[in-house]
């Protein structure tokens, strides 16, 4: 205000620049104003998501045991509980069983996904009813589908062996008890769960392509097949990104599913990363153990958001 | 638990009425648009912050205690409720249960004494409590005047730590043979004292459908408290996992597995899975607990039996896993509150209240005078009444380390029961259950 030199005459003129006149105050205010904005968005991240993971980052350091949580101290102990995860024979094969159920439930749930959100485009009776049933899966929590799968895959008395008996194809299959069968039946029951996301996401994108398009292919005499790949994947790619990377965290992460089917058994043949998290941190009572396991596999999503965040950028551009 | 839920729901409340009322007097006096939002959006969140944090602090009622338990079947929590009443009636107290599914007693606890919000009373697993008082949490009894008089030496082990007696046991149980008195009838055969028998039994009836015998394998501690009595009987150690003892015990499992007369599943059922196979007439035998007992009793038609899980060789002894929850009291700091502490779970582990949730919970009292009343009340499972005196604790040798052991064991009969040999299998087990700590 002091140093205003805009010489005013009309006093309304005044009234209407005093507040604005001042450009070092405006900033000053629009500054302030941006902050406030971000400012529940930075506390809630910090307090929610920065503070959680720099302090399991910290405790994968610790000697953290059921003790600290009485006298406070966790000593810090070097690299011992890294290496000691390392080192143990079931890390390695909980970080490969956590890749191929990622990969294979992925796979499964996208390509199953992606035909019926094609098959559900056309336009014939019933369409809406039967997409509607398809999403049950997704409706049913987790734990329950987990119970459930595991009476369906049961040896001797599950609904599975006997339909399979009925139809003449053996039906002695060790589903969930024999450790070479153990992962593919927990990938399949997976896929199962996925199916309903991936269609709906997907069955959503194909809704965006435009029709001139395949029009516009058809009179070019394009077969359903090249239209297919010339048309639908590209016009669908940021959707298919979209779905894969969700997939991608929810899957990676999987719990909840093979604590219900298997518990990580038969002799550790589905134990993954977040089984292997959870018997160190909450069975064990590890904590420094858990933290390592846990690192690892945010890691893991980590390196995953980087790719996600690439493509995105280059399909701005 | 209730009452935690309440005042939960009380903060967020109070956060969003006064949110809402910050608004309006933000607006009316600033009119700086950037700041009417801004305001009340900072004021919204500092505030749920700060009640989140607030959230974390328990106030004590002064005559109020909680019980800290794993009582959430509908049942054992009205039993637990009725007992706390009378034992609160005759303190002059009210005592509260709060109850979380059995694998979170631990986790809870812990998380309670870092917030300096300990129960009064929590009853841990057994298996569990050396664990806790290994950390330093839990107060001697016998300080706050709880006498192990009648009580039998091995179960006042089964409530101790390093010789400190921390845990009052109010029932034990352990594991029995289970048969169908019908389908041994028909066969003609007798119930099998050795494993001999037992394998030649089961190789016998298993037939159509049905199985020998069902046991619990599985990948937790269900398989492990199976696995005990046939590793102990036969004189292993869980210290030396890889010994000849415990070698043989799992080699016996494989061999029934070989025979088919126990099915494949069983790496993959709970004790209360093999229940249901039972009850459904699909295995003439079983490796069990008393704890089933209810739920059997539900089917009329079904006729059964209990003896003592059978031995090596005849004359050997059959040495059961203790199991059951013990009564602790945490070390909350506050001297007054330990020691009314101490009369309650004195009462409720009292002969009377033990001889009431026994018959309740088909478990043997730990007291001897109640258990002998007990066995005059339920002779039919007199059996099991034996089984517990021989039993033994799973922590005794190893204390807090048996969760290493218990994991290291699991894994090795499932590798064992799905094709690899046993010798390797619980190589490799001795091997993880040192490494573990």
């Amino acid at each position: 205000m002091t140093t205003s030199t805009v010489t005013v005459t009309a006093p309304s003129a005044a009234r209407q620049t005093s507040g604005a006149s001042d450009p070092r105050r405006l900033r000053l205010r629009r500054r302030l104003a941006q902050w406030g904005f971000v400012a529940p968005a930075v506390v809630f991240m910090l307090l929610f998501f920065g503070y959680p993971l720099v302090r399991n980052v910290v405790m994968s350091f610790q000697h953290y045991t059921p003790k600290t949580f009485f006298t406070g101290e966790a000593p810090f102990n070097g690299v011992d509980n890294w290496s000691k995860v390392f080192q143990d024979a079931l890390f390695g094969k909980a970080l490969w069983h956590t890749l191929v159920f990622t990969a294979g439930s992925l796979l499964g749930q996208f390509c199953i996904g992606l035909a019926l959100a094609v098959f559900f485009s056309r336009r014939f009776p019933l369409n809406g009813v039967l997409r509607s049933l398809i999403l049950l899966p997704w409706l049913v929590p987790m734990v329950v589908s987990g119970i459930v799968w595991r009476r369906i895959l049961d040896q001797d008395t599950g609904v599975l062996n006997s339909f399979l008996d009925t139809i003449g194809l053996g039906g002695h299959t060790p589903w969930l008890t024999s450790p070479g069968m153990a992962l593919l039946s927990v990938i399949l029951v997976n896929i199962w769960i996925g199916i309903p996301f991936n269609m709906v996401i997907l069955y959503g994108g194909l809704q965006e392509i435009p029709k001139e398009l395949y029009e516009a292919a058809s009179l070019d005499g394009a077969s359903a097949w090249r239209s297919f790949r010339s048309v639908t994947l590209p016009m669908l790619r940021p959707v298919i990104t979209v779905v894969l990377v969700l997939g991608f965290m929810s899957t990676v992460k999987i719990l909840d599913l093979i604590l219900a089917l298997t518990d990580g058994g038969p002799a550790d043949a589905t134990q993954t990363l977040g089984t292997l998290t959870y018997q160190n941190s909450f069975v064990q009572l590890d904590f420094g153990a858990g933290a390592v396991v846990g690192n690892v596999l945010i890691l893991v999503s980590a390196v995953f958001a980087v790719f996600y965040l690439r493509a995105n950028r280059s399909e701005g551009k | 638990m209730s009452k935690r839920f309440n005042a939960t729901t009380r903060y967020r409340f109070t956060s969003w009425t006064v949110g809402r009322q910050g608004r309006d007097p933000a607006t009316a006096c600033r009119g700086g648009r950037s700041h009417r939002a801004v305001v009340p959006l900072a004021v919204v969140s500092v505030l749920v912050a700060g009640a989140a944090l607030s959230g974390c602090g328990r106030q004590p009622d002064s005559d109020t205690y909680t019980v800290l338990n794993s009582s959430t079947d509908e049942t054992y929590h009205r039993w637990d409720a009725e007992a706390m009443a009378r034992c609160g009636k005759q303190l002059g107290v009210t005592i509260e249960q709060q109850s979380v599914p059995a694998a979170q007693v631990m986790t809870k606890s812990l998380r309670m004494a870092s917030s300096k919000s300990l129960p009064d009373i929590v009853q841990f697993d057994a298996s569990e409590m050396p664990t806790f008082a290994e950390a330093g949490g839990l107060i001697d009894l016998r300080t706050l005047g709880l006498g192990t008089g009648d009580i039998p030496q091995g179960i006042v082990n089964f409530g101790s730590y390093k010789g400190t007696y921390y845990g009052a046991a109010r029932s034990v149980n352990t594991l029995a043979l289970f048969y169908n008195k019908d389908i041994l009838a028909k066969a003609g055969l007798k119930v099998p004292t050795t494993w001999d028998e037992l394998r030649e039994s089961a190789r016998t009836l298993t037939h159509g459908k049905q199985y020998g015998l069902a046991l619990s394998a599985g990948g937790a501690e269900d398989g492990v408290f199976q696995f005990t009595p046939f590793m102990w009987s036969n004189g292993g150690d869980e210290r030396q996992l890889d010994g000849p003892r415990v070698v043989e015990a799992l080699d016996f499992w494989k061999s029934l597995l070989k025979d088919h007369s126990l099915s494949k599943s069983t790496v993959s059922w709970t004790q209360a899975d093999v229940n249901d196979q039972f009850m459904a007439g699909n295995a003439a035998m079983m490796i069990n607990g008393p704890w089933q007992v209810e739920t059997l009793n539900t089917k009329k038609s079904l006729h059964w039996g209990i003896a003592r899980i059978p031995v090596p060789k005849a004359g050997d002894k059959s040495v059961g896993p203790l199991g059951g929850a013990v009564l602790t009291v945490p070390d909350t700091g506050d001297r007054a509150r330990e020691k009314t502490a101490g009369r309650i779970v004195a009462c409720l582990s009292s002969e009377k209240e033990q001889l009431t949730y026994a018959l309740n919970s088909w478990m043997v009292p730990a007291n001897e005078k109640a258990a002998a009343q007990w066995r005059k009340r339920v002779p039919e499972l007199d059996a099991l009444a034996d089984q517990v005196a021989a039993a033994r604790s799973r922590t005794a040798e190893v204390g807090a380390g048996w969760s290493s052991v218990s994991l290291a064991l699991q894994s090795a009969f499932q590798s064992a029961l799905t094709g690899e040999s046993s010798t390797s299998a619980l190589k490799r087990a001795q091997q993880r259950a040192t490494s573990g700590n």
